[in-house]
């Protein structure tokens, strides 16, 4: 499998990083550089192995329906590059 | 139990049948988030009820609400569908402003519940099944604000991580009358069991409608999502604005295209949010910061045992008790107003009556006044104490209304009160007669017309219930008029 | 030890915890010592914020608390933390541009179980980016360099990464200690290639909560060390059981001193025979050869077994690392904390800017392999795949330890390489990680200890894989080949001023 500038401008845009045409190119090569070194895994009988969803044996832990978070809004909008009567704020987004 | 009949609409070119499909997102009661501590109440100040872990800050991690699992399971058995002991949780991937860490932890292939159903009541006594996809659990998102400034939207993330349940439907319903009375039904259910609220106007349940068309015993249309209708009054209006839409588009040689669509209330049309294939690519993948979540089997059942008797079940036993369908079905359309029955008969009322006196009487008073039947003034055992007086004959209907007006407007006890006012109904034969001598004695030229027309007696009848202050029995007052007037009996 | 070292900074971290108990040196002559040391040290990079006030504040408190009779088990002791564990009030970066200003509001469950057992924090010590590297060159903040040095050469060598930084502190006496964490090998292959200790515990033994997560599945926090011994006493305050970390498993944590010196007679060393690789430098082969023997001598048994899918480790790794990434680095997008671009339109243009301007190229590079690799057409032909894979892998080592206790393997190909040397081809940089990320993608817990110099005099390590959850036989493996090895060669102090 390997990529060509389409896709590597669609999957930039998917994860939303700006990718300037320059660098398409050279990161069309490095990424089929990966892909091709990867494809060794074809070479594997994969029949009736089933995935590894958890490394951890064990259940899902729960816990009790308590409130134990919450009612610190100035700490979390501490970071906040922009922010405003506690909300943060973003440019319009058109719904 | 009536089958329903075929629901079809007309087109220029002919019948029309309307395939509809609904996935319902209702939020989960429980004091804390699905996978955080944070508290689930609405309308509090922005950003206040807001976990670390819902912000998505570097580092944090979810964990499982036990209550939150326990409510989708309750839901389930509710719905009569397949509990699924081990269900997984995946990243639903995309990036949007309510959704801080980047990706969703919702249920992908593996959710909690399976198939189940949902049996609803139709007009005419037509009742119909709509058969339930799956349920699965998710996260919801923050809410943005975009009207305060002509250029920024001011994200709240107050709601984000709430637990919600994501019920979807097969496309099994045919009108708009079926998908109102679905999601009426559902909501019901939901609160019966006490697992949502079903307050549509807080958004605590939600519906994403889809609507499809096809001629009658063809293969299925194209079908378009009419996202967010969020209330009940608009689900109806939206699934014939949308069917009309398309059966018009395609009789004017148009294709349907997949597409997304919002509800406008005011122009009570749909408009174009987005097509389908613009939508993101989800990349869902387990979430490798959670275990698959494994039920106990003796958990599943005790959550069974402990579920309340759901409307069906209440519809039954009313019918059984004597109600109409109709009437067993006014009752149970709500848990409250069940309970508010139930709690009539427990005090004594006869069945049948108590449903008329509530349905009639009572439950329009609390309409009128915009009360919900919890704030209402009037105790179950008054109004049971009120039918109980009627059919002992102490009072007779007329009464009843009065004393339940004084009971609204002052409290008390309704025995008391007809003690206390006279209000006692006169069945004594003599004073009646009294009564009735005096009224034919004061009209002689009614009494000619009566006997022309017997029909007219009943003006004599309220004539005199006027003079004994509505006390009289109206039995026994028509009864002696007819053999003082010499009228025939009534057949 | 009864006598104070030349100086200070020479301690061992359970030398000075002896030292400190016994008040012969207070924490704040200790962690004044090493506040020069960090300063001095500039040169190295190695840190990306020193906390000295705070540290020395710490120090001071700490000796109150000793002269009360009430030191805690690692009271006035001077650490390093690898800046990606979020620490309370102190800028947390991950070695990003993206994060270069943030400061957590809360601590993360690691660090927070080494401040309540006493310790004092010297700083945050430079990383990878994110983690991503072998190398600690995609750092925004600048590369680490090596303490070490090759004989008769100034050219500045790697530390090795991602944990570069917190190896650097170690190997050159800045810190008595640091944390770390582990992905495919990022505390190992640094620990090995500055001379030093590190160990990845297994999966779920360190809680995850609050630090910046790279790979969840993959991702744990674990000691590095100058002894096999510190690593020991800082394992045991590192792990914890986590209410808030669904992945922290449900094992108490054991004494992980106890037992060291138990040696290794009647052990089975198992020696994989995939992990000898074609075109390794003799010298690997020796150094593998020599723990081999030196644990034969003190009563272990060497079995071959065999690791069938070994190869197919590393391709694994750079499908499920990735996505798993691409996922987790989605929250970076300016609006809550970090890096915001400025001048943008709409909210498209403002996360494509900012993870633009604030993610570095390797780190770039991966999340965009992730998002391919989850994407719709794609997920059955790699991310699926690879996690089948991960269970084949993961069942060979079941499969070896039916045979052998702990496996022996060289924790790298090669010493530490020089600085800009491997960054042009991504693959050849992601080679340096081949004997490690088996043990990540396997869960297991695996110790890199120093065993030998090479012909120009840099050092080498060799590794242990254990049990889940048998920390203590890697433990013991390895103290026995620290002994055996006396491997006491330290590097010059190149940096400091003359």
């Amino acid at each position: 499998m390997s990529v060509d500038k389409d896709t590597v401008r669609r999957i930039a845009k998917l994860s939303r990083i700006a990718l300037d045409e320059a660098r398409v190119a050279p990161m069309v090569d490095e990424l089929n550089g990966i892909f091709a070194w990867v494809q060794q895994l074809n070479e594997v009988n994969i029949d009736g192995v089933p995935p590894m969803t958890s490394v951890v044996e064990q259940r899902l832990k729960m816990r009790e329906d308590e409130i134990t978070d919450g009612g610190n809004a100035n700490e979390l909008m501490a970071n906040a590059p922009q922010g405003e009567d506690h909300f943060f704020v973003v440019p319009k987004v058109v719904e | 139990m009536s089958e329903r009949s075929a629901k079809l609409i007309k087109g220029a070119t002919g019948d029309w049948e309307i395939v509809i499909g609904m996935e319902v997102h209702a939020q989960i009661l429980s004091e804390s988030k699905l996978f955080s501590g944070a508290p689930t109440a609405f309308g509090a100040d922005p950003n206040s009820q807001v976990s670390y872990v819902d912000a998505g800050m570097p580092g944090m991690l979810p964990v499982i609400n036990r209550k939150c699992v326990e409510q989708a399971v309750r839901t389930g058995l509710g719905l009569k569908a397949k509990i699924n002991l081990t269900s997984v949780f995946d990243r639903k991937n995309y990036f949007y402003p309510d959704l801080p860490p980047g990706y969703q932890i919702s249920q992908y292939k593996n959710p909690i519940v399976g198939e189940g159903e949902v049996l609803i009541d139709l007009k005419d006594g037509e009742t119909a099944r709509v058969g339930i996809e799956r349920l699965h659990m998710e996260q919801d998102a923050g809410k943005l604000l975009h009207d305060q400034h002509p250029d920024h939207s001011y994200v709240d993330l107050n709601r984000a991580g709430v637990a919600l349940m994501e019920i979807v439907t097969k496309p099994d319903m045919r009108s708009s009358e079926e998908a109102a009375a679905f999601l009426r039904k559902l909501r019901a259910i939901v609160r019966y069991l006490g697992t949502c609220d079903g307050n549509m106007d807080e958004g605590s349940m939600r519906a994403d409608v889809n609507v499809s068309v096809r001629k009658p015993g063809g293969p299925l249309g194209t079908r378009c999502e009419i996202k967010n209708v969020n209330s009940m009054r608009f689900i109806a209006q939206a699934v014939e604005y949308e069917a009309r839409r398309q059966v018009d588009l395609i009789e004017d040689g148009g294709t349907v295209k997949q597409e997304t669509r919002l509800f406008d209330a005011r122009a009570g049309e749909t408009r174009h949010m987005r097509f389908k294939e613009d939508e993101d690519d989800y990349r869902y993948f387990p979430d490798p910061d959670l275990m698959p979540l494994v039920l106990d089997q003796a958990w599943v059942r005790e959550i069974e045992a402990s579920l309340p008797e759901l409307p069906d079940a209440k519809k039954a036993r009313f019918i059984k008790a004597g109600l109409s369908a109709y009437d067993a079905s006014v009752l149970v359309a709500e848990k409250e107003s069940a309970e508010y029955f139930e709690a009539m008969l427990a005090a004594g009322a006869e069945p049948k009556a108590g449903a008329n006196w509530l349905n009639n009487e009572y439950f329009g008073r609390l309409n009128k006044a915009g009360l919900a039947i919890a704030d209402g003034p009037v105790a179950p055992e008054a109004n049971a104490a009120i039918i109980a007086m009627v059919a002992k004959n102490v009072i007779s209907g007329k009464i009843a209304k009065d004393v339940l007006d004084i009971i609204w407007s002052e409290g008390g006890d309704p025995r008391a009160i007809v003690e206390s006012r006279g209000l006692k109904q006169v069945s004594d034969t003599s004073a009646i007669e009294k009564a009735i001598d005096a009224v034919i004695a004061a009209n002689p030229d009614k009494v000619d017309e009566v006997k022309a027309k017997p029909k007219l007696a009943s003006w004599f009848v309220g004539q005199v219930m006027k003079a004994t202050g509505g006390k009289a029995n109206p039995g026994v007052v028509n009864a002696l008029l007819k053999v003082r007037l010499g009228l025939p009996e009534e057949g | 030890m009864t006598t104070l070292p030349g100086n200070l900074t020479e301690f061992t971290l359970a030398e000075a915890r002896d030292a400190v108990r016994a008040k012969k040196v207070s924490s704040k002559e200790l962690t004044t010592a090493f506040v020069k040391a960090v300063a001095d040290a500039r040169p190295l990079n190695a840190f990306v914020t020193e906390t000295p006030e705070k540290a020395i504040e710490m120090a001071m408190a700490s000796d109150v608390r000793i002269a009360h009779g009430e030191a805690r088990a690692l009271e006035g002791l001077p650490l390093a933390i690898k800046d990606l564990f979020c620490t309370k009030g102190v800028k947390t970066t991950a070695g990003s541009k993206i994060l270069s200003n943030f400061v957590p509001p809360y601590e993360s469950t690691v660090s927070q179980n080494l401040w309540n057992a006493g310790a004092v924090m010297l700083g945050k010590t430079n990383m990878d980016e994110f983690a991503m590297g072998s190398s600690n060159e995609t750092s925004h903040f600048g590369p680490v360099f090596n303490p070490w040095r090759a004989r008769n050469s100034n050219a500045n060598l790697v530390p090795g990464g991602s944990s570069g930084g917190s190896a650097t502190a170690v190997s050159g006496n800045l810190c008595l200690a640091a944390t770390g964490t582990d992905t495919g090998g990022s505390i190992r292959q640094p620990a090995a290639v500055t001379g030093i200790v590190g160990l990845k515990p297994t999966y779920g033994r360190c809680s995850r909560w609050g630090i910046v997560a790279f790979a969840s599945s993959l991702d744990q926090a674990g000691p590095m060390t100058r002894t096999v011994r510190d690593a020991a006493l800082l394992l045991k305050h590192m792990a914890s059981v986590d209410p808030m970390d669904s992945t922290s498993v449900d094992t108490p944590v054991p004494d992980y001193e106890a037992g060291l010196e138990s040696g290794v007679k009647g052990l089975k060393i198992g020696i994989p025979k995939e992990y000898r690789i074609d075109g390794a430098p003799p010298e690997i082969e020796a150094l593998w050869s020599n723990g081999a023997d030196w644990l034969r001598a003190q009563g272990a048994e060497i079995v071959e077994v065999s690791l069938p899918h070994t190869k197919y480790a590393l391709p694994t790794y750079y499908i499920v690392a990735p996505a798993e990434a691409s996922s987790n680095l989605a929250r970076y997008d300016g609006v809550r904390f970090g890096h915001r671009a400025r001048a943008t339109d709409d909210i498209i243009g403002l996360y494509e800017k900012s993870r633009g301007e604030g993610f570095g190229k390797e780190v770039q590079r991966r999340i965009l392999i992730g998002t391919y690799v989850l994407s719709s057409g794609y997920y059955d032909a790699y991310y699926a795949r690879a996690q089948k894979l991960r269970t084949l892998i993961s069942r060979d080592f079941t499969e070896a330890f039916k045979t052998c206790d702990v496996l022996l393997t060289p924790a790298t190909p090669g010493p530490a390489f020089g600085v800009g040397e491997k960054t042009a081809d991504p693959v050849s940089m992601y080679l340096n990680d081949v004997f490690t990320v088996t043990v990540n993608l396997a869960g297991l817990p695996g110790i890199s200890v120093p065993a030998g110099l090479t012909a120009n005099g840099l050092p080498l390590g060799l590794q242990f894989i254990g049990k889940a959850f048998d920390e203590a036989t890697i433990l013991r493996a390895a103290r026995a080949t620290e002994q055996a090895a006396g491997f006491a060669a330290k590097p010059a102090h190149w940096w400091r001023a003359a």
